[in-house]
This record gives C-alpha cells, structure tokens and sequence, in this order.
C-alpha cells in the first residue's frame, strides 16, 4: 500500500512534465538545471532569502522556462563561508549536475567561487550578490559573471557630493577592518580626494567591535564630517555609544551603514543618522519607472510577512542575475553545448535591462552599470528611508580612472589610497 | 599583607612604583614629552574607563556563571542565552512603561524563575555528570536561540537611555591645561559612570554576603564539599536553587545593561558566553573576587589593545586567556581543584 503512494507520488512530475510537452512540442528538451548559492544560515540568512524570492520573481515572469526548455532549480545553501560555499558548488556541479550556477551571496565566497570557476572551463557561474573587488578585479575566471557593481564602485559619487553640495572638505573615517570594509571605503576616498577632500584620521576597527567607547573618545573634533564604514549590530553600537558620549557630528555613510537592517532598528541610535549621505547599488525610492515596477512586482509576488517592505540589495542581485541568465539563454536559444561557449559570449556581450538601468559588462566580465547617492531622510510616520539624491551612469570598475593610474594607488587596504596624492592629480 | 612585604619587599617596591606611576598617569596633567609618546591624555584616560566600564558589564555576566559553577560544578553554556533574553524583555518592559529602572526587577525575577526551571528540570536529573550537562545547555542555547529569533527577529535593538543617565558628564580628572591655567576636565558617558558604580557596590554586596551571612556559610561549605554539606542535614537543594536563580537574574540584568550601551542582536549571547568563560578562567573558577579581576582585566584588555593597537586587538584576549592557562592554570584567585 505504502510501496503503490509513493509510486503515485513519483509519478507526479513526470505526468505534469508530459502535459506541459503535450502543449508544446518544444518543451521536449531536457529540463535546464540550474545550481542556486545562497546563504540561508547564519548571520546572513535572511539576506539569503531575500535573494531567493529576488530569483523566484525573475523565473516567475519567464514562466519557469525559456527558449522551450523547462527550467529546474537545485538550492546549494551555504552559511557564508567560503568554504561552504565552495562545498556545496561542488555538490551542485558533479551530483546534482546543474548547468550553470547563480551565486554566491557574500564577498568571500565570491572569491572562493572565481577560483573554482577556472577548474570547471565548460560550466558558467553568474555571481548573485557577492561584492567583493579582487572577485572580478585580480586573475578573473573567463566563466564567471558579475551583473552587479562592486564594493568599490559604490563609493562613486558621494565623495564629490559631500565635497560639492555639502562643502565638507575635512574628514575622520571609521571602516571596519576586514576586505568589503577596505574596498568600500576606497571607492568613497578616490572620489572624495580627487574632489579636493582631505582625511585627516582613519581609524580601522575590527569586525564585530561591540564596545567603541576608546575609539569615540579619539575622534577629532575639527573636522566637518566622519566617515562611517560599519555594518549591523557594529554600527548601531557605536551610533549609540557616540550618543552617550554626547558628541555630535555629521556622518557620511558607507554602503552598509545606511541600509534597512540600521534604519529599522528599534531605539535612538538610528536618529543620529538622519541627513547622512550615503551611496549604494540601490536606492529605495528610486522614482524610475523600471525601478518602481520592480517594487510592485516583488510586493504583489509575495504575501506580506514574507518578504521584506521594499526589495533588498540581495533580491535585486539575485534577480539581475536570473534575468541575465533568462536573456543570454534565449539569445542561444537554450543552446548549452560545446561546452557553454556560445552560452558564455552571449553572457558577455549582454547590455541587459534591469530595474536599476542599464548594465553591461567589461572585459573582465563585471558590470558597469548605474550607482546612487541617497540622503537618510525620516518619513512622517517615523521610519527612515534613503532619498534618492543622486545618480551616477556608468560607474565602471575603476571609476572612470585609466587602468595603470586605478592600479598604482593599490589594493584596498588600510592605507590605500593616498589622499594627498590623488588630491593633486584631481 | 605585612606578610607579603617582609617576604618579597624587591615586589613590592616594584608594584608600589607601577601603582604610583599609573597613578600619576591617571591625575597629573601630562608634559609634552608624556604626550608625545602616548598620545594625548583625553584618549588614555578614556580607553582606562571604556576599559573599567565594560568590565563591569563583563562581571555581571560573569559572576552569576562562576558562582553557578563554583557551587554546583555544571556549566551552565546557556548562561548567554539568559543575558539576551533578559536583554529583550527589559526591552519590551522599558518600551512598554517607558520606565528603565523598572525593567531591572522584572527581568531580574522573570529571569531568575527560568534558572530555577533549569535547575529543576534539567540539572537536577543529571547531578555530577559533566559531560551531559554541558551538551544539554549547548541544547538549551541553540533552541533559546532560535525562539528569540522567532519573536524579536534578526534587527538590533537598543535600550533607551533615561534622561537622567543620558549624556556626558564632567569628572573630576584633568586631561589638559589651558594656556589661561584653566584646566580641561574629562568627559564621559553618564550612564557608564553609573553602572560601573553599580556593578561595585553589587560586587561588595555579594562579597559581604557570601563572607558574611549565614546563607554565604552554606555556599562557601557548599563549594569546599557538597557531600559533606549534604549529609549534615543542611538543604543543600534549596541552596543550589536560590544560586542558580541568583546567577541567572545577574545575567539577565546584565543583559539590560549590555542593551544599554551596546545593542542586542542574535549572536550576542555566544559572544557574552564566551566573555564570561574567559573572565572565570582569567580569574578562577567559582571566585567572585575573581570574576571581578578577570572582568576588569579583560575589559582593560580590550579597549586598551582597541586604542593602542586596533590591528591585533582581537587577539590580546586570547592571549592573556592562554598566559593564564599556561602559567597559572586554576586562574589568578583560583584554588587548585
């Protein structure tokens, strides 16, 4: 009896898959399989999820199949660390046998998967919301694929902004001492110098500092503003211990310092944060109609409670990624043979449409593509949001530099870049 | 005391000049040349008292977890879960009635109901065995964990700060001299100033009590031998109960404080777990005079290594924790076990 249900049960698909052939003969192709990396576990998770609903809308509206074959997901969940992250790749690629891989979520990982690339030539990874410069930037994989601007890229536009519009020309930094921290912060200060800005003090902490007091107390008060490149809980203790040392300044915001994990949370310490200029891959309320478009479809797609407000960062990336993956295999009419090399040029030559603009790739396979300069602003219902001040086309991976002069400043890191130097090239 | 200086006078001649030295650091104004080499004084004095105040946070974590242990030898792995949790009903209960002081008893009594549950339901059954114990807290933690998680979700939360604690306030510790003559005092966050008091005047408490009291008596029998307290018909339970319901309240209103000055997020019962098994080991197992050196210490630590050199600030801990171990094993007011 037992044996009779699950045959029933296994039976199933196969009897929807052959109605679904039945309606069209081209779905007779092999499914396509796709591997799916994301963070579902650890302090990432619910990011993770978010990116899952980010690809499920882009598949969604593609009717889960394209160019005749249907499409297949198989989930790789890792807890962002690489190498879990590398584990599961593996996994998905030699047991589960996918075609391709959309992933990984976070900056390390990305990495991890860059190298792995090199050792599968005839199997493609589009990154999903993985943001880390060396990924695309040091040694890249001819199969790898970043449809979203990079840590680094994010800083554009809002070091000239502060300097232009707020005329803050002096400067304290606090950046988390760890890769995204380094790169983040360097997009900002070649921005910021080459507009005629000067950091006077960079203080680097250690990632997960809870306890700022001594570093607070070292501030310099002769200044106009203080970077600020923390994320999470690291960044709300130190708005809140800030507060309590009674200080106050003005704040320039890193890519992590303003987003909706800080906006959101319960107490006063995110209040220290309204006017603060800040600069991202999105913007909430960015008024594009694509844009706005991309909102509605996320809001409608999902019930509330089950999602977030607005879509987060990581639904954005993850679905730019689908929806690239979508356009490159119609371009190749589902065509995955010969080890992928049509799949991979189509990839490569792509000028997608996306909701936050145009974005194409550069010989190194990363995007370029639009990024925003938005002002902490509070609504009037309390809740804070990022205005959207600012655009900027077209950022591409060295901010508009010539390659060797981008190469000479160095690698992120804690003294990179010289300010004084850029200050009187710019 | 008199002791110790006619067997070592060489020692301490030499603490007598590092204590005088720091001393001076603390209150003199500095000369350049002092300043030149330390930076200016606002910021080591301000590193001392982040040090000294964060101590106090740690020893409140701490001494309901050594005091658990020194009695009882189980360790309790979900005394992190304890501090959050308190944490986010002191929270609820400040948001609520808008009152902060009241948040401290009603945590304190919810908190320290769920450590007699624990001893009750959990301890009870598997007395003396270590092993056990140990991997049902480590149980306890992650299913706490994931219920917290459940109901505050993944954001921070911050503790309001009363009005009356909010802000800095000046101490009397002149940090630099103006050209004019006037001095410059140093600033500092109200709220720390006053838990930090707090914390003293709780740790002397504890001191008095268990040196003191009759209730102290028994615990302090209690932590020599458990077998022999026991078989001289003293209720021995009831005393482990009151302990174990004392250490878990101290968490839970330490996690008030922690909410305070720092914030409250998923993870941060591990972290405090993990501060707290450093402090007892710095200081010893199952000593509050202990628990009070080794939070000060570790606090001291940290910021200090944080100021002075951020880069390897994560590991001076680590380190202090492995010198201890290497060198004085039972912890600095350790007894050997």
């Amino acid at each position: 009896m037992i044996r009779l249900t699950r045959r029933h049960l296994l039976a199933a698909p196969a009897v929807l898959a052959g109605a679904a052939a039945a309606r069209s003969p081209l779905a007779q192709a092999a499914p396509l399989k796709i591997g799916v990396l994301v963070t579902l576990d650890g302090p990432f998770a619910a990011s993770g999820q978010d990116g899952l609903r980010g690809l499920e809308l882009a598949l969604r509206a593609a009717g889960h199949s394209v160019a005749g074959r249907r499409i297949e997901t198989v989930v790789g969940p890792t807890d962002a660390r690489p190498d879990v992250a590398l584990r599961q790749a593996r996994k998905l690629i030699e047991q589960d046998r996918v075609d391709f891989i959309i992933g990984p979520l976070s900056g390390s990982e990305g990495i991890a998967l860059r190298d792995y690339a090199k050792t599968i030539p005839d199997r493609t990874i589009i990154n999903g919301s993985s943001a880390a410069l060396e990924t695309t930037f040091i040694d890249p994989a001819p199969n790898f694929f970043r449809f979203i601007t990079h840590g680094l890229q994010w800083g554009a536009g809002l070091g000239e902004y502060v300097v232009r519009s707020k005329g803050w020309r002096r400067i304290a930094t606090v950046a988390a001492d760890y890769s995204f921290g380094h790169t983040n912060f360097m997009g900002f200060a070649i921005d910021f110098c080459r507009a005629g800005g000067d950091i006077v003090r960079r203080f680097w902490v250690p990632l997960g500092q809870a306890d700022f007091g001594s570093v607070v107390a070292q501030l310099p008060d002769d200044v106009d503003a203080i970077y600020l490149g923390l994320g999470g809980s690291d960044a709300i203790n130190f708005l809140n211990q800030y507060l309590q040392a009674g200080a106050r300044m003005n704040f320039i915001g890193g890519s992590a310092m303003a987003d909706q994990t800080i906006l959101s949370s319960r107490g006063r310490a995110r209040e220290a944060l309204i006017g603060t200029p800040t600069s991202g891959m999105i913007s909430d309320e960015n008024p594009d109609p694509a844009w706005q478009g991309f909102v509605r479809a996320y809001r409608e797609g999902f019930p509330e409670g089950q999602r977030f407000a607005s879509p987060s960062f990581f639904a954005t990336s993850y679905f730019i990624a689908a929806r690239a993956a979508l356009a490159a295999l119609d371009a190749v009419r589902g065509d995955l043979s010969d080890g992928q090399r049509a799949f991979q040029r189509a990839l490569a030559s792509l000028v997608l449409d996306t909701p936050l603009g145009a974005i194409r790739l550069d010989e190194n396979r990363q995007a370029i593509g639009p990024v925003f300069v938005s002002e902490v602003t509070q609504r009037a219902d309390g809740a804070l949001y990022n205005r959207m001040v600012r655009r900027i086309d077209d950022v591409n991976q060295t901010l508009g530099l010539p390659i060797e002069e981008f190469r000479a400043l160095g690698l992120p890191g804690r003294d990179t870049p010289n300010c004084a130097r850029l200050r009187r090239s710019g | 005391m008199t002791g110790f200086v006619q067997r070592r006078p060489i020692a301490t001649l030499a603490i007598a000049v590092v204590v005088a030295f720091f001393a001076w650091l603390v209150l003199a104004p500095w000369p350049p040349a002092v300043t030149e080499v330390m930076g200016p004084k606002r910021v080591f004095l301000s590193a001392i008292l982040s040090g000294v105040t964060l101590g106090a946070l740690y020893f409140l974590v701490a001494s309901g977890f050594t005091l658990i242990f020194g009695l009882m030898r189980n360790v309790n792995l979900a005394h992190g879960s304890l501090y959050l949790l308190g944490g986010y009903i002191g929270f609820e209960v400040a948001d609520r009635t808008g009152s902060w002081l009241l948040a401290f008893p009603i945590v304190f009594v919810i908190t320290a109901l769920i450590g007699i549950v624990l001893q009750y339901v959990v301890f009870r059954r598997m007395e003396g065995e270590e092993l056990r114990q140990t991997l049902v807290t480590i149980g306890l933690s992650i299913v706490l964990a994931d219920l917290m998680l459940a109901i505050w979700g993944g954001r921070s939360y911050q503790i309001l700060t009363p009005d009356f604690l909010s802000g800095p306030m000046e101490l009397p510790l002149v940090t630099a001299v103006r050209p004019n003559g006037d001095f410059v005092y140093l600033r500092y966050p109200r709220v720390r100033i006053w838990i930090l008091a707090a914390a003293i005047v709780l740790g002397i408490a504890m001191w008095l009590v268990i040196n003191r009291t009759r209730i102290g008596m028994l615990i302090r029998a209690g932590v020599d031998d458990r077998e022999m307290l026991a078989a001289s018909g003293l209720p021995v339970q009831a005393v482990f109960v009151a302990v174990f319901a004392f250490g878990a309240g101290l968490a839970g209103i330490a996690g008030i404080v922690g909410g305070t000055f720092q914030s409250l997020s998923p993870g941060e019962d591990t972290r405090f777990l993990l501060a707290s098994l450093v402090v007892v080991i710095v200081g010893g197992m199952g000593s509050i005079t202990g628990a009070a050196l080794g939070a000060l210490i570790v606090g001291l630590t940290e910021q200090i290594g944080l100021t002075y050199a951020p880069t390897y600030s994560v590991v001076f801990t680590f380190l202090l924790m492995a010198a201890v171990l290497a060198f004085r094993p039972q912890g600095l007011m350790g007894r050997r076990l």
